[in-house]
């Protein structure tokens, strides 16, 4: 876990800087889906309501949706997965973020929690 | 995300995977190892050197008396009394109406035959079993006091061969044959459930752990590593091998599984004939069939299979195969659809093509038959 990230319920963390965030699955996640395989990116420009599907991640033995814990608009993905789906694996915070997104202005960042909440919840 | 373990009952080897670290789940109330380094890491050991495994959680089932091979030969489908002492035979159980009770390895040891079930039917297997004998034969379940350690992947000989004194190049392909190993007494086996060369091992529960960390030392030299029930079953499937209550069960007969290879209609009366018979000469609308995805995807079980858009059947196992680095699976699907199939994915569909299994044709176990 990651100083400064801000972590959902459903396994997501988030850069929050100004309106952007960077979004991304946790480095927890990561670990217990093992090896990813393929993931689905959204697309670009796509407007997000709290609670929508933002991609779906499949690894060999699991499939595993990552949701929007906030309202926003994907501004930018992470093509990279593509091409090398372990990059997730290998580092779920930082190098394997998933996408970029504009925080809409009305949006509530409230319910997420710090990296030692995350850590909490995750041992519950 | 993956359930974490609650599993009640543990094998002789429940604290070598803790102290590995491996992420265990419940398998059908057994606390097993799904994965130590991660499942395509795993596979590919298997594949390039040797792995070991726990499948102590398989169940054996023992009949004995002179009319042991009469039941064995009534309650199977294969041709039972063809197997020659320290032979072993793949095998499936029918009920009446041919649907199958469970898939097993037969072991034909001196005055006795070693029935090996799956976990996950073991108490069914030992009732249906214990309800179809007669005459002079006696059944006991071997289970709790049996460890099965599986050794497999291409340095599986030379592993082994390490820690026993045999000459293994002379155990032929589903042989037994009774071998020491630390000074006690095991039953060894050239089977295996990966496409690979290997070993299966069969030996007290106090012994287990030591012939786990004997093999781990015997074979550090082609990197040696357990490996859990994750890979175990992306191998099996690699293979087109059939997992019971994935792609056989009781509604399923042999003969829309593809097994009708090992039912021998003609070896005399046993429970289930007359239904394969019967169905095997009006047909199956449906067939077990491989398919490989030509798109980005990993097929899962019940996802439904489609031709030309139209529904054609589910699939009943799916995985990612590292081997192949595409998603491959199994499922029923009609006999009249064509080659050109669709998976339907959360909405959306994936091309795949129909392929006859196996998957992965370059294992080591071809060059053993």
């Amino acid at each position: 876990m990651s100083e400064g990230l801000k972590y959902s319920e459903t396994h997501e963390w988030l850069k929050i800087e100004g309106e952007e965030a960077t979004l991304g699955l946790t480095d927890y996640a990561q670990g217990e889906l093992g090896d990813i395989v393929f993931v689905e990116l959204p697309a670009v420009g796509q407007v997000l309501a709290p609670g929508d599907v933002l991609t779906t991640i499949e690894s060999v033995k699991s499939v595993s949706e990552l949701y929007a814990p906030v309202a926003g608009e994907v501004t930018d993905v992470n093509t990279a997965l593509d091409a090398d789906p372990a990059i997730l694996n290998k580092n779920a915070e930082g190098e394997g973020w998933i996408l970029k997104m504009k925080i809409a202005p009305d949006a509530d960042v409230s319910g997420l929690m710090t990296a030692e909440q995350y850590e909490a919840h995750t041992k519950g | 995300m993956i359930p974490t373990a609650t599993a009640e009952r543990r094998t002789a080897l429940y604290e070598r995977h803790v102290a590995a670290g491996a992420k265990m789940v419940d398998f059908f109330g057994w606390a097993m190892p799904m994965s130590y380094r991660g499942i395509v890491a795993e596979v590919d050991r298997v594949r390039q050197t040797v792995g070991i495994f726990d499948v102590s959680h398989m169940g054996q089932l023992v009949l004995r008396g002179p009319d042991a091979l009469a039941a064995v030969e009534r309650l199977t489908t294969n041709r039972a009394e063809s197997l020659k002492e320290g032979r072993v035979q793949y095998t499936i159980m029918c009920y009446e109406d041919g649907g199958i009770v469970d898939d097993v390895l037969v072991y034909r040891l001196p005055e006795r035959y070693m029935l090996v079930v799956n976990a996950s039917n073991c108490e069914k297997d030992l009732d249906w079993i214990r309800s179809n004998i007669s005459g002079d034969v006696v059944l006991e379940d071997h289970s709790d006091h049996t460890q099965l350690v599986a050794i497999q992947g291409p340095k599986s000989e030379d592993v082994l061969g390490r820690i026993v004194e045999a000459d293994l190049s002379a155990v032929g392909f589903y042989r037994a044959v009774r071998l020491d190993i630390l000074g006690a007494k095991t039953l060894v086996s050239r089977t295996g459930y990966t496409g690979e060369d290997g070993f299966e091992i069969y030996c007290a529960n106090e012994l287990a752990p030591r012939v786990w960390d004997a093999l781990l030392s015997a074979g550090s030299e082609w990197g040696v590593e357990p490996i859990g029930l994750g890979a175990r079953d992306t191998l099996r499937l690699e293979m087109g091998y059939h997992l019971y209550g994935q792609d056989i069960d009781a509604t399923r007969t042999p003969v829309e599984a593809g097994l009708s290879w090992v039912v021998k209609k003609d070896k005399g009366d046993f429970i289930g004939r007359e239904a394969i018979v019967a169905r095997a000469e009006e047909g199956s609308a449906e067939r077990l069939t491989g398919f490989e995805l030509e798109g980005r995807g990993v097929p899962r079980t019940g996802q439904r299979i489609l031709a030309g858009g139209e529904e054609v059947g589910a699939v009943t196992s799916g995985t990612y195969s590292p081997s192949l680095e595409k998603g491959i699976g199994l499922g029923y699907v009609s006999v009249v659809a064509g080659d050109e199939l669709e998976i339907e994915m959360r909405g959306r569909t994936v091309p795949a093509r129909r392929v006859k299994p196996p998957f992965y044709r370059d294992g080591s176990v071809r060059r053993r038959k």
